[in-house]
């Protein structure tokens, strides 16, 4: 389907404040409710809106350390990227997987209860995964921004 | 907060799509429509869902190129620190960015239309960053989220 502009200008209103009711959101891009729903509908089936979805604030819910692993694997063995991955998806607090063209080729974000949980993790189930040459740790200290909005 | 086996479910499906009525989760899960309201109001309330988060189709929009950047600073102290933070998230294409412990200072999250699009938010954006000093890229491939320790 065609973006158009207007499309853009509803997209960013929802990128701003997600969780606003159709009506304001409506109001704030500069439509009627009617239109609003119908483009919203139109994006999500043509596959421009993936999805929504909440925002969980893990140390809420006692979850107080973050940590961003950088690894390399050993290339060497064809099926070390889809091992490792087939492995990191089984770990509950690797909450996001990527993969990268760079120094570094994968990246775990993971989450612990406390230093002593995130040390039992990382010992018991991030370093058995198999093919890893090297990991780095970035403990992450302060969201300072977040959203991942896109600059439309 | 503690959850119970409910509300994890519920949190669960929140995560997986925001948009869910207390109506659709309440008949998903077997209750009732101003009990499910009531459960899911409570995770607002107690600050386990801060909001929502919009998954739009990069490709689709025009944005090719997603890089993960590791930045450090080169001179450290408190003002600089502030006025790196204050510059850098005004940047539009920085997606996101977090202070962190480690071989890095900060983790930013930048995106682009191209290569050709980065290089020009890298050398005219970033470079210029007040304090700014060892920048490492790294382009994304591929990327997945999980659903977390829930359950």
């Amino acid at each position: 389907m065609q973006v158009t502009e207007i499309d853009r200008r509803l997209l960013r209103q929802l990128q701003l404040a997600s969780d606003m009711s159709t009506g304001t959101l409506a109001e704030r891009a500069g439509m009627t409710q009617a239109t609003c729903s119908r483009r919203l509908d139109k994006l999500t089936r043509a596959g421009i809106i993936r999805g929504q979805h909440a925002r969980i604030h893990w140390p809420a819910l006692g979850y107080e350390v973050e940590v961003s692993l950088r690894i390399t694997l050993e290339k060497t063995n064809p099926r070390a990227f889809d091992e490792f991955l087939a492995g990191a998806r089984e770990v509950p607090e690797v909450m996001e997987i990527q993969t990268f063209l760079g120094r570094v080729d994968v990246r775990l974000h993971v989450l612990a209860r406390d230093m002593s949980h995130y040390q039992h993790l990382y010992r018991s189930q991030i370093l058995t995964l198999p093919h890893i040459a090297e990991v780095e740790a970035l403990v992450q200290m302060a969201e300072i921004k977040s959203g991942e909005a896109l600059p439309l | 907060m503690t959850l119970d086996a409910t509300d994890q479910k519920f949190l669960a499906a929140l995560a997986d799509d925001a948009t869910l009525s207390a109506g659709e989760l309440g008949r998903r899960f077997g209750l009732s429509q101003p009990a499910a309201w009531r459960r899911v109001r409570r995770l607002f309330d107690d600050g386990v869902i801060t909001g929502r988060r919009v998954d739009l189709n990069r490709e689709a929009l025009g944005f090719g190129v997603t890089v993960f950047l590791g930045v450090k600073l080169a001179t450290k102290g408190r003002v600089s620190l502030e006025d790196f933070e204050r510059a850098v998230s005004a940047i539009p294409e920085v997606q996101s960015v977090h202070h962190v412990l480690g071989l890095y200072d900060y983790r930013l999250r930048v995106v682009a239309r191209d290569l050709a699009d980065f290089e020009r938010v890298l050398r005219r954006r970033i470079l210029l960053l007040p304090g700014v000093g060892d920048v490492e890229a790294n382009v994304l491939l591929s990327e997945e989220r999980r659903p977390g320790p829930l359950g």
